[in-house]
């Protein structure tokens, strides 16, 4: 495969435009979609190429995602673009009531193949209602799938394995990434969904990050190393559902878990994580579990606010230290 | 309209009649539970809609749906069955009443969220535009679903883009108890189309033929791609909200006068009239339909139920 360095916006945009060339029944929907080319500019060139197939809508949520859900189960699959995550919750009816629930209500009668694209997460300075984590929203939701790439390479080889997938996908893109280079291959090429990724391997503990808390884990994993702790980070890239074995072989390995997520701590995704390894690997514990997230505050503006709120490098590798010194 | 299509009009609205009142007393006889919503008195409406659509033709349906779901071509046995929570229902149990759906006729759902299905129509009237099929759809819903955002989101998107889609309003009067004077700024629903700039009509729900008229319309300008229309359609629904509803909210009196209103005595008596079918020849007519929803009811009683194995079966794709 030809490689070349790649922002993490123009990966997902070559993912669409590959897979719009691909198959005629993939179609993009959303505000300032077309035209314009999206808000962050990921959907750049598709309307001047299929026109029909790249759909400029009204400010209506609920709209877009019941027309995806209503085109997807006439044979097309849709890619819907939300301008921000936060704006799921205007359509959360459609998405979580009907997208979610079609192929089981039908027993398999239909499927529902849509993606909605979401720029998720916080970090540009726009307060609670541009800022927030929404995966835990949709994590007791069975139906949908939660799929959170942390690499341009991983950006566009799961968005074309979410496109290709027969189930509806809630692509989560976080929004501090649009800028961020990567390698990335010319070709199309899928990365697998529902697979965790073992970004690094340790001994000592592990850290199961999500998101823009892989690469601030893979800073404390430096720090840390020349501490003499060896640390071993997970990233699920599939939040729901999850790759359970992968994180379970980790913790029975290292004995101790730390989760570095975004989003408040109550009910969050490390909640889910930890809860799962309580139940599965118990007796391999040393320590108890640790959870590094988001205060338990809507996101403020001022940036001192805001960095102050969202954990750091320095809140993992405290963590991970206070699992290892037990 | 020929003889024969009103006479197929005619059998539909008698199936869903004799429907509505099987599941009413199976309900009473404790062999049905959960939440069920009858059309009684509401037949003209799916009856007549559906005499124009063709198998590939899509309909969105309400919770008040079994009458949509005969009407686009279901087995009268199978709905029955999903209705009991069989295997052999629609969706093998796992909708229900609310939920049920026959997808191999165009019918995608049943829903329990009003308004829902407005979107979701819509979407599948964007599929055969982008895959230029002359595919139209139907969204049924009910005088109180026009007050959801969805309705107004749903419309305008469909004017916009000229979808080949008729929205097919209900209004039989009540959102559980509360009166549409109470609820809604209009007195016809019907003038809300001018805020997209769509025709919006109302019609006698009760009589065929104005719902006849209106609906060859809307179906020509859809396929014509001159984009959408709403059709406002008067009428009531002669039991309550669900079966067990009290119905402290309106009297005897109102249901009564309405039930004078029956659109199948009215075409009936139409019928007569015109000499187009003797009273005997309506005799064998019901006679059948009671025959075709009784064995609907064997067949739903005597039907296994869904195997607890299989519940976590197509939650997502295998």
């Amino acid at each position: 495969m030809s490689m070349r360095k790649i922002s993490f916006g123009k990966a997902i945009n070559e993912a669409l435009h590959q897979e719009m060339e691909r198959d005629d029944s993939v179609f993009i929907i959303g505000e300032d979609v077309a035209k314009m080319g999206g808000d962050f500019g990921v959907t750049r060139g598709i309307w001047q190429k299929w026109p029909d197939r790249a759909k400029d809508t009204a400010l209506s949520e609920s709209a877009i995602i019941g027309l995806a859900s209503g085109a997807a189960v006439c044979g097309l699959r849709p890619v819907a673009e939300l301008m921000f995550a936060d704006f799921i919750g205007v359509a959360f009816d459609q998405l979580v009531n009907n997208a979610a629930k079609l192929r089981y209500m039908f027993n398999g009668e239909v499927s529902c193949p849509m993606v909605v694209r979401a720029p998720t997460g916080s970090g540009i300075r726009t307060a609670y209602h541009h800022s927030q984590s929404v995966e835990p929203w949709f994590m007791n939701v069975p139906g949908l799938v939660i799929v959170a790439p942390s690499t341009p390479y991983e950006a566009k080889g799961l968005l074309i394995a979410s496109i290709r997938n027969e189930d509806p996908v809630i692509f989560l893109e976080h929004k501090s990434f649009y800028s961020i280079k990567g390698d990335v291959p010319e070709e199309s090429y899928e990365v697998e969904l529902f697979k965790a990724e073992v970004k690094r391997e340790g001994r000592d503990v592990t850290i199961v990050a999500t998101m823009s808390m892989v690469a601030l884990a893979e800073k404390a994993a430096e720090k840390l190393a020349e501490e003499g702790i060896s640390v071993e980070i997970i990233d699920p890239r599939t939040l729901f559902p999850l790759d359970k074995d992968t994180i379970n072989r980790s913790v029975a390995k290292t004995g101790r878990l730390v989760i570095a997520q975004e989003g408040p701590k109550v009910m969050g995704f490390g909640a889910e994580i930890a809860a799962m390894v309580v139940e599965d690997v118990f007796e391999y514990l040393k320590a108890p579990v640790k959870r590094v997230t988001t205060m338990d505050v809507p996101i403020p503006f001022s940036p001192v606010l805001e960095d102050y709120v969202v954990p750091t490098d320095v809140d993992i590798t405290e963590a991970c230290k206070a699992v290892v010194e037990f | 309209m020929d003889k024969k299509r009103l006479q197929s009009i005619y059998e539909t609205m008698l199936t869903i009649r004799y429907f509505e009142d099987k599941a009413l007393s199976l309900f009473e006889e404790n062999q049905l539970r959960g939440s069920v919503h009858l059309c009684t008195g509401q037949e003209a409406v799916a009856a007549t809609v559906c005499s124009h659509l063709r198998d590939e033709d899509y309909i969105t349906s309400t919770h008040r749906g079994h009458g949509h779901c005969i009407a686009k071509g279901a087995e009268p046995d199978k709905a029955m069955a999903e209705l009991m929570g069989k295997a052999a229902g629609y969706c093998q149990g796992r909708g229900g009443s609310m939920h049920i759906a026959d997808v191999t006729k165009g019918n995608l759902g049943a829903n329990a969220i009003v308004g829902a299905g407005l979107p979701i129509a819509a979407g599948a009237a964007l599929s055969a535009k982008l895959r230029k099929t002359d595919q139209v759809a139907v969204a049924f819903f009910g005088d109180g679903a026009s007050n959801e955002g969805v309705f107004h989101e749903a419309l305008n998107l469909a004017s916009v883009w000229k979808l080949p889609i008729i929205f097919v309003c209900e209004n039989n009067q009540f959102g559980i108890s509360t009166h549409v004077s109470k609820s809604t700024s209009v007195q016809d629903i019907a003038v809300r189309a001018k805020a997209y700039d769509i025709p919006g009509e109302v019609v006698d729900g009760n009589d065929v033929f104005s719902i006849d008229e209106a609906i060859k319309r809307a179906i020509k300008r859809a396929k014509a791609g001159e984009g959408p229309s709403l059709i406002e359609c008067k009428t009531y629904r002669w039991y309550g909200h669900w079966i067990g509803d009290p119905q402290v909210y309106r009297t005897k009196e109102d249901v009564e006068s309405w039930k004078k209103k029956c659109p199948i005595k009215r075409l009936e008596t139409y019928f007569l009239e015109n000499k187009i079918m003797t009273q005997q020849e309506l005799t064998v007519m019901h006679n059948k339909a009671v025959e075709v929803i009784d064995a609907a009811a064997d067949f739903a009683i005597s039907s296994s139920d869904p195997d607890p194995a299989f519940v976590l079966d197509n939650v997502y794709c295998e």
